[in-house]
């Protein structure tokens, strides 16, 4: 699309100049929305960190405790420490284990609709994952809390029914979807003519997927799994309502966390604006936005490094 | 004794043990990927049935239209309900005019430069931005900055800016699916790049813009954490059954809010009442996505290229 219309301009008969101009206008106004992505990824950055910033200069802040440490107190009124490594370890823990969860399951779904199924059940599959996809979070965190919790302390054994494992769940049960639709992209990325090479060296196609397609499609297969991650980290609503809200380190998968996204949904509405906690939360938000655009990153460089090929 | 493996020809037509095992390993493949993904999608139809059947003692027209009675505990939705709908429809009126156009620059103007291989970054990590971050910028930004104070139109204006990746990117494949030589005609006979846009490129492609559209309703009506701290309140007392009980700056209820306020706030709630909202909410949105794609298949079926 990047070839000019029209060499020859002046042999089109004149148009009247405000048509020329409401065009030039227009043309303008789309090359504006189309930066607008860029604004707006920066305005958020800048007005996140706007909001975070003068907590930097607080004596009661320090950014390596912030980090280091796993004491949350941000309403104490001797102690206040802002330690957020609890939090840190509660998103990781509950992250990689719905991935632990989601991604054998996630990848197999891939390889079944893509390689497997008739076309018809294809379709009717791809239809369903985009369904899952749709559920809200608040629907899946109301789950959590309802079904899955009460399902885990029947036949889990757990004392608590909102915990880790239950968040792990919910999370794994959002993930599913992106992983499944984005790996079933990157193996039908993956040339026919590599199949028919497999086939007609007489690979049955469990050798053609496990020696073939794997090995020409795990950027891809990376890239699905990166994106599941990316999602799981910046899910909020989901893990507020199933982690079970204890600022600790998890010693076992039933004991109940707390992630960072669902501390600053937690805290936000109490903390008064303004406040040196208020702008921790922000500062949790930076974090947040920070280790998200690190993964999606990542995971386009990994993408493109599959076109590229 | 001359076994198979010395004469290629007899190989070929009697089965090895090798052959037998690859034939077992091959089933085993076949039904552990399936079982893969009915596990993915038995859970879904499993929490469904389980939610309707919760739900069904409360569930009724008469739930949506009324308003929920004795503080919260009893009654219905309709403030509720008729507060997402005005978010979802004040954030489609922005991002679904800005969406559009940003994907009309991406597909028919922009050249393979930095410029837009950022912009394409920029469309992908907004997607990726976590919605408790949204709920960040829409604070800082609408609530205080432009000082819009919590109100309808601050959590529109994050929702719109939190779904305006949905729309860029279906309509983008909506737009490439025009073929080129469709452009190339237009070009031919003299038209201009926005006059080949209007007129043939976006009638070939309204459709699939507008599923893209849908899309976007059906992410907008379930996002409950921009709007937490941008403009949903936990209660407003509207009239039963009024569809303009709300003004652009004061704030309202929202179905997703609801359903986590009514699940974790209220203390003794009416037991299938969280049920029912949950229903409703996982009803609309599934409905609203059903469209989408029904629209897709039947798009797909007439296409005439």
């Amino acid at each position: 699309m990047s070839s000019s219309p029209t060499r020859k301009q002046r042999q089109r008969p004149r148009r009247a100049l405000w048509a020329v101009a409401g065009e030039t206008l227009l043309e303008w106004i789309i090359r504006l929305s189309g930066i607008s992505a860029i604004i707006f990824v920066l305005a958020i950055f800048v007005f996140v960190f706007r909001e975070a910033a003068p907590v930097l200069t607080n004596e009661e802040f320090n950014l390596v405790e912030f980090f280091t440490s796993i004491a949350w107190y941000p309403t104490s009124a001797q102690n206040v420490r802002y330690g957020t490594l609890a939090l840190i370890a509660g998103t990781f823990s509950v992250t990689a284990l719905a991935m632990a969860l989601a991604v054998p399951f996630g990848l197999g779904g891939a390889i079944y609709i893509s390689e497997f199924c008739r076309p018809r059940t294809r379709e009717v599959l791809k239809i369903v994952i985009e369904l899952l996809a749709a559920v809200p979070s608040v629907v899946w965190g109301f789950i959590g809390l309802t079904v899955m919790s009460r399902l885990l302390v029947e036949y889990g054994g757990a004392p608590v029914g909102v915990n880790m494992l239950n968040g792990a769940i919910i999370l794994a049960l959002m993930a599913v979807p992106i992983i499944v639709s984005i790996g079933e992209d990157a193996l039908k990325a993956v040339p026919d003519s590599f199949r028919e090479a497999g086939i007609a060296m007489g690979a049955s196609r469990w050798q053609l997927i496990y020696r073939v397609l794997l090995p020409a499609a795990k950027n891809g297969l990376l890239a699905a799994v990166l994106l599941g991650i990316g999602r799981a980290v910046g899910e909020t609503m989901a893990v507020l309502m199933a982690t079970g809200h204890a600022v600790q380190i998890p010693h076992g998968i039933l004991d109940p966390i707390r992630t960072l996204t669902a501390n600053v949904a937690a805290e936000l509405g109490e903390a008064p604006a303004g406040s040196p906690h208020y702008r921790v939360l922000f500062m949790t938000g930076v974090l947040l936005f920070t280790i998200t655009f690190v993964v999606n990153l990542t995971a386009d460089f990994v993408i493109r490094g599959v076109k590229r090929k | 004794m001359v076994t198979n493996e010395n004469s290629p020809d007899q190989a070929r037509f009697t089965k090895t043990r090798f052959g037998r095992r690859t034939e077992l390993t091959e089933r085993i493949a076949k039904t552990v990927f399936f079982l893969m993904s009915v596990a993915m999608i038995v859970p879904l139809v499993a929490i469904i049935s389980y939610l309707v059947i919760r739900a069904w003692p409360s569930l009724s027209l008469e739930f949506v239209l009324d308003v929920p009675r004795k503080g919260m505990t009893q009654g219905g939705i309709w403030p509720a309900f008729v507060g997402t709908v005005y978010l979802v429809f004040i954030s489609l009126a922005v991002s679904a005019p800005i969406g559009v156009m940003a994907a009309v620059y991406l597909n028919e103007y922009a050249k393979d430069n930095w410029l837009n291989r950022t912009i394409n970054l920029a469309v992908i990590n907004l997607a990726g931005v976590p919605s408790i971050v949204h709920a960040l910028f829409g604070l800082g930004a609408f609530v205080y900055a432009a000082r819009f104070g919590y109100s309808i139109l601050s959590a529109s204006l994050t929702l719109a800016i939190m779904t305006l990746p949905v729309i860029i990117a279906s309509t983008r494949e909506a737009l490439a699916s025009v073929p080129m030589s469709f452009r190339e005609a237009c070009w031919n006979v003299g038209a201009t790049r926005w006059q080949t846009i209007r007129s043939i490129v976006l009638p070939n492609s309204i459709s699939g813009i507008l599923t893209g559209v849908i899309l976007q309703v059906s992410r907008a009506a379930g996002e409950t954490a921009p709007i937490m701290f941008t403009g949903a309140v936990f209660f407003k007392s509207i009239e039963r059954g009024d569809l303009f009980a709300y003004n652009l700056n004061e704030q309202c209820m929202a179905l997703s809010m609801h359903l986590y306020t009514v699940t974790t706030q209220v203390p003794k709630v009416e037991e299938s009442i969280p049920y029912a909202t949950a229903v409703v909410l996982l009803g609309s949105v599934l409905v609203v996505n059903a469209t989408a794609i029904a629209f897709r298949v039947w798009l797909r079926a007439r296409k005439k290229w």
